[in-house]
C-alpha cells in the first residue's frame, strides 16, 4: 500500500460506532504532539508486589542484593498472578509497605537506583518467536510481567487463555484512548507501529486468529495512517478508523464498534471470537517478547492545568509521583492528582505512591479546575434521563440512582448494577450534579455484603 | 528547589462534567415562554401582564415559605417554581379574576409540588394541579373568555381582573359592549367547534387573533419557542412530536370518516392548549418517563387522550387532564420500557 495520507477514509476501513456514550472535550492537544521522552531515574524505586489483578508476586531478592536492569526480582504466585523485573540495575534496599492510589499501603521492593550508571544495560536474550508454539508464547507473556496497560491491569496471559469452547477468530488492538487529555497510545502508535504489528502478529498466533483490526478514533488519523505503513502485506491486519466518543474505548464498546458483535453481560470478549488487547500491552509484547525482557516502563501521559510542562514521557516503574512532578514544575498548593484519565480515574491521596504498570496517566487539577467540573449544589434526580440517553451498558443510572438512595442494594439487581463499568457517563451528565458512579460503588458492595449475609 | 510542596485532594471519578445543570435548563425554559408571555401581554394587555406576575410571585412565594417554615435552605433559585407560575398564568383565562389565580397558584405548589417532597418528587405537574383545582373551584370564571386585542387593553384592566378577594367577578358585559360593540360570543375556537361544529380558521389560530387563555393563542410561537429548547438539548422533542402526531393522526382518523363533524387534523394541533401543553407541560422531565420507548408511549398517550376527550368528554378541552393522567401513567410507563441493556443474555428473563 502506497503511503498516501487518507484525507477520507475509504468505507471499509471506517468502523463503525457503539450507542450511547458522551463527548467531553478533549483536551489532548497539550501533549499530542510531543514525542515520548525518557524520564530520568529517581534515586529510589518503590515497585509494587500488587500492580495487576490477581495475586502478588513473590519477591526473589533480599535486601543488599544487586540486581541488572531487566532481571526478574519477583515471581508469578500461581496462573492469577505475574513477575516483576527490576526496571533499573542497582541494589535492594529492603521490602516495605508503601502508599497505593488506591489508598491503603502495600508491600514493595525498593530498590536504590545506582547512580551514575547508565542504565543501558539491559537484562536479555533474543529468541525465535515464530519457532514458539502459541502455549510457549503464552507462558512468555506471564514471564514478561505483561499486564493490561491500557489501566485494568489484568494479566495479559489469562486473557490469552480462553476458556477452551472459544474459538477466536479476530483480535482488536484497542488504539481508542477515549479518555480525555491522554495520548500515550496515539504517540505510541506514531512512534512505534512496528512493536505495535509485531505484537499483534504474536497475539494472532497465541490466539490461533486469523485476522486482526486495530480500531483508533478519528481524532488520531495521523497514527491510523502511521501503523497503515507497515501493515503486513498478507491483509490480515486492518486499522479501522471510529469515531471519537467516550467510552469508545472499553472492549465492549469497541468490539460493538470494531465488529458490531456484543460481548455477553458477565463473560469474555471469547465468547464472542474476539480478544481485546490494548495498544500500549501490544506494543510491549512486541519490543519484549523477542528479547525474553519483562515490563520495566512504560509511556505515561503527564498532564493537566496545574501543570507547567505537559508531555508524553518513558518512566521506570516505581518511580514515585512526587518525582515526577517536582521535575515538571508542578505549581504548589493542594492540587488534585488523578491516576488514569479524567472519567475513569481517581485522585490519590499521597504524592508518594509509584507509577504502576497500569497507570498510563497523570493529571494535575487545581482547585479552580476541579471547581470548574463540580455542580455547587447537587438537586435531587429530575428525572430527565439525559443518564440514562448515555449509558453505553444501556442501563438506567436513574433508577439505579434512586434505590441506592432509598438503600435497596439488593433491587439493584434487577436493573443489572453489576454491568456498570463505571464509566461515569452518567455522572457527567446529569444535570443534577448526582455522584451515580459513586453511588454505585457503594451499592455494589453493599450488596455484595447482603448476599454474603443472606447466606 | 524550594516551591510549595503540593497537597493532594480527594475526589471520585468522573472528574469532569457537563456545564449543563437543572438551574441552568429550568432558566432556560423560563427564557423561552418570555416570548410567549410577551405575546400574550400584547394581545390581552395588562390583565394578562398581571396574571402573569401574580400567578409567579405566589408560586415562588409558597415555595420560598414551605422551605423556610420546614427549616431548609430556599430551593426557589433552582428556577423550576417561576416556570411553574408562568406556565399556570398560560393556562388561565386573561380575565381570570387575581385572587383566584393567587389561590390557584397556592395550591398546586403546595399540593402538587411541596406536598410531595419538592422538585424531583412530585408526580404531576404542579402548574396543572393548580389549574385542574381552579376548574373544580372556580368553573365559571375558568370558562368565561374575553376578546384578545380590544382597544383600550394596555389602560386598564378587564373588570373581573380586579375582583375583591372571596367575591365572585362582576360581570363584564357593561365592559364588553364597549369594547366590542359588534358582540362577542364568549366562545373559545374549541368551543364554537364542540358545541357549534363551526371551524375557526387556522391562521387566526396560528397568530392567536381568538379568544381563549392567555397562552393558548399563539400555537406558532410557542412552537418556536419550543425549538429553541430542542435545539439546546433541554427538552425532549420526542414528548413533544408525539403528543402533535398521535392527536393529529387520530384526529385525522375521524376527520377523513365524517369532515361535516369532526375537526380537522390542523384544527386539532392548533386550537386550545394542544400547543402549550406538548410543548411546555408535557415535556416536564420530573413528570415524564426517562426512558426512550416510555417518552414515546407517553407522548403518545397525551395525543390520544386529548383527542378523544375532546371529542367524546363532556370538556371541550383535554389536553390538561390528558397530560395529568400521563403524568400519573409514567412511573409504570417507565418500569415497562426498561431500556435493553448491552450484552444482555438470551436466556435471562429481564424483568418487566
Ligand atoms: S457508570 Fe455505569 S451506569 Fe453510569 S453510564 Fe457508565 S455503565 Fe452506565
Ligand atoms: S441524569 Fe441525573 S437528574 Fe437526569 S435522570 Fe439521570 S440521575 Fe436523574
Amino acid at each position: 500500500m502506497t503511503a498516501q495520507l487518507a484525507t477520507r477514509i475509504p468505507a471499509d476501513l471506517r468502523g463503525g460506532t457503539f450507542s450511547h456514550g458522551v463527548h467531553p472535550a478533549e483536551n489532548k492537544q497539550y501533549t499530542a504532539g510531543k514525542p515520548i521522552q525518557r524520564f530520568a531515574f529517581p534515586s529510589e524505586l518503590f515497585l509494587l508486589l500488587s500492580q495487576h489483578a490477581g495475586k502478588p508476586s513473590v519477591p526473589l531478592v533480599h535486601p543488599g542484593q544487586e540486581v541488572v536492569r531487566g532481571e526478574p526480582i519477583a515471581r508469578a504466585d500461581g496462573f492469577m498472578s505475574v513477575p516483576l523485573h527490576a526496571p533499573a540495575t542497582g541494589t535492594i534496599k529492603r521490602i516495605d509497605l508503601v502508599p497505593t492510589a488506591k489508598g491503603p499501603r502495600k508491600p514493595a521492593i525498593i530498590l536504590a537506583v545506582h547512580p551514575g550508571e547508565s542504565q543501558e544495560m539491559l537484562y536479555g536474550a533474543r529468541r525465535d518467536i515464530d519457532a514458539m508454539t502459541p502455549k510457549e508464547i503464552i507462558q512468555a507473556v506471564q514471564d514478561a510481567g505483561l499486564v493490561g496497560l491500557g489501566g485494568a491491569a489484568f494479566p495479559t496471559h489469562v486473557k490469552l487463555s480462553p476458556p477452551p469452547d472459544h474459538k477466536v477468530d479476530t483480535i482488536l488492538i484497542n488504539g481508542c484512548e477515549c479518555e480525555p487529555y491522554l495520548t500515550t497510545d496515539h504517540r505510541l502508535m506514531l512512534e512505534q507501529p512496528e512493536d505495535l504489528v509485531m505484537g499483534t502478529k504474536i497475539l494472532m498466533r497465541a490466539m490461533g486468529a486469523d485476522r486482526a483490526i486495530i480500531g483508533t478514533e478519528d481524532n488520531k488519523r495521523d497514527a491510523a495512517e502511521a501503523v497503515r505503513r507497515v501493515l503486513p502485506k498478507d491483509g490480515s491486519m486492518t486499522v479501522k478508523v471510529v469515531p471519537t466518543k467516550y467510552p469508545q474505548g472499553a472492549e465492549k464498546m469497541l468490539a460493538k464498534a470494531l465488529v458490531n458483535r456484543e460481548i455477553p453481560s458477565g463473560g469474555y470478549p471469547s465468547a464472542v471470537g474476539l480478544g481485546v488487547y490494548n495498544v500500549a500491552t501490544t506494543a510491549q509484547i512486541g519490543a519484549l517478547l523477542p528479547w525474553q525482557r519483562g515490563v520495566i516502563e512504560r509511556v505515561v501521559t503527564v498532564t493537566g492545568p496545574g501543570l507547567d510542562k505537559p508531555g508524553n514521557y518513558l518512566v521506570a516503574i516505581g518511580t514515585p509521583l512526587r518525582f515526577i512532578l517536582e521535575r515538571l514544575g508542578f505549581q504548589g498548593g493542594p492540587q488534585y492528582l488523578i491516576t488514569g484519565g479524567p472519567m475513569m480515574g481517581d485522585t490519590v491521596a499521597s504524592l508518594d505512591v509509584p507509577i504502576t504498570k497500569g497507570c498510563g496517566g497523570f493529571l494535575i487539577f487545581r482547585p479552580e479546575d476541579v471547581a470548574a467540573q463540580t455542580v455547587p449544589k447537587t438537586y435531587p434526580c429530575i428525572s430527565c434521563g439525559k443518564c440514562v440517553e448515555a449509558c453505553p451498558m444501556h442501563l438506567n443510572p436513574c433508577q439505579l440512582g434512586k434505590l441506592a438512595v432509598k438503600r435497596r442494594y439488593l433491587e439493584m439487581d434487577e436493573y443489572h448494577l453489576f454491568d456498570c463499568f463505571e464509566c461515569g457517563c452518567c455522572s457527567y451528565v446529569c444535570p443534577s450534579g448526582i455522584p451515580l458512579v459513586q453511588y454505585f460503588r457503594v451499592s455494589k458492595g453493599m450488596n455484595r455484603e447482603l448476599k454474603a449475609a443472606a447466606k | 528547589m524550594s516551591a510549595p510542596r503540593p497537597q493532594a485532594e480527594l475526589r471520585t471519578s468522573p472528574q469532569l462534567r457537563e456545564p449543563v445543570t437543572v438551574d441552568v435548563i429550568m432558566r432556560n425554559v423560563v427564557y423561552a415562554m418570555l416570548p410567549v408571555c410577551a405575546y400574550s401581554v400584547f394581545q390581552f394587555g395588562l390583565s394578562a401582564l398581571a396574571l402573569i406576575v401574580v400567578c409567579t410571585a405566589v408560586c415562588v412565594g409558597t415555595e420560598h415559605l414551605f422551605c423556610r417554615v420546614a427549616g431548609r435552605e430556599s430551593t426557589v433559585n433552582d428556577w423550576s417554581v417561576i416556570i411553574t407560575g408562568i406556565l399556570l398564568a398560560l393556562t388561565l383565562p386573561p380575565s381570570f379574576p387575581l385572587w383566584m389565580a393567587a389561590v390557584a397558584s397556592f395550591f398546586g405548589v403546595a399540593v402538587g409540588k411541596v406536598f410531595f417532597g419538592g422538585l424531583g418528587f412530585n408526580v404531576m405537574n404542579p402548574a396543572l394541579v393548580g389549574r385542574a383545582f381552579a376548574q373544580a373551584a372556580f368553573t365559571v370564571p375558568m370558562t368565561t373568555w374575553t376578546p384578545s386585542m380590544v382597544a383600550g387593553r394596555f389602560t386598564e384592566f378587564i373588570p373581573s381582573t380586579l375582583t375583591m378577594p372571596f367575591m365572585m367577578p362582576a360581570t363584564n358585559s357593561d365592559w364588553l359592549a364597549r369594547v366590542a360593540p359588534d358582540g362577542f360570543t364568549g366562545a373559545t375556537p374549541l368551543a364554537l367547534m364542540k358545541f357549534e361544529q363551526v371551524s375557526t380558521d387556522t391562521v387566526q389560530l396560528l397568530t392567536g387573533t381568538i379568544a381563549g387563555s392567555a397562552g393558548e393563542t399563539s400555537a406558532l410561537l410557542i412552537l418556536v419557542c419550543g425549538l429553541y429548547l430542542i435545539a439546546r438539548k433541554m427538552m425532549d422533542w420526542r414528548i413533544t412530536f408525539g403528543v402533535l402526531a398521535s392527536a393529529a393522526l387520530l384526529s385525522g382518523i375521524f376527520y377523513l370518516v365524517d369532515p361535516e363533524i369532526y375537526p380537522s387534523p390542523l384544527f386539532t394541533l392548533f386550537s386550545g392548549g394542544l400547543m402549550l401543553g406538548a410543548v411546555f407541560m408535557a415535556t416536564d422531565m420530573v413528570a415524564s418517563p426517562e426512558t426512550r420507548r416510555g417518552v414515546w408511549i407517553y407522548g403518545s398517550l397525551i395525543g390520544v387522550l386529548t383527542v378523544i376527550i375532546r371529542l367524546f368528554g363532556g370538556l371541550n378541552e383535554g389536553v390538561m387532564y390528558a397530560i395529568l393522567l400521563a403524568n400519573a401513567m409514567s412511573p409504570l410507563i417507565s418500569r415497562v420500557t426498561q431500556p435493553r441493556r448491552y450484552g444482555a443474555v438470551k436466556k435471562v428473563k429481564s424483568p418487566a
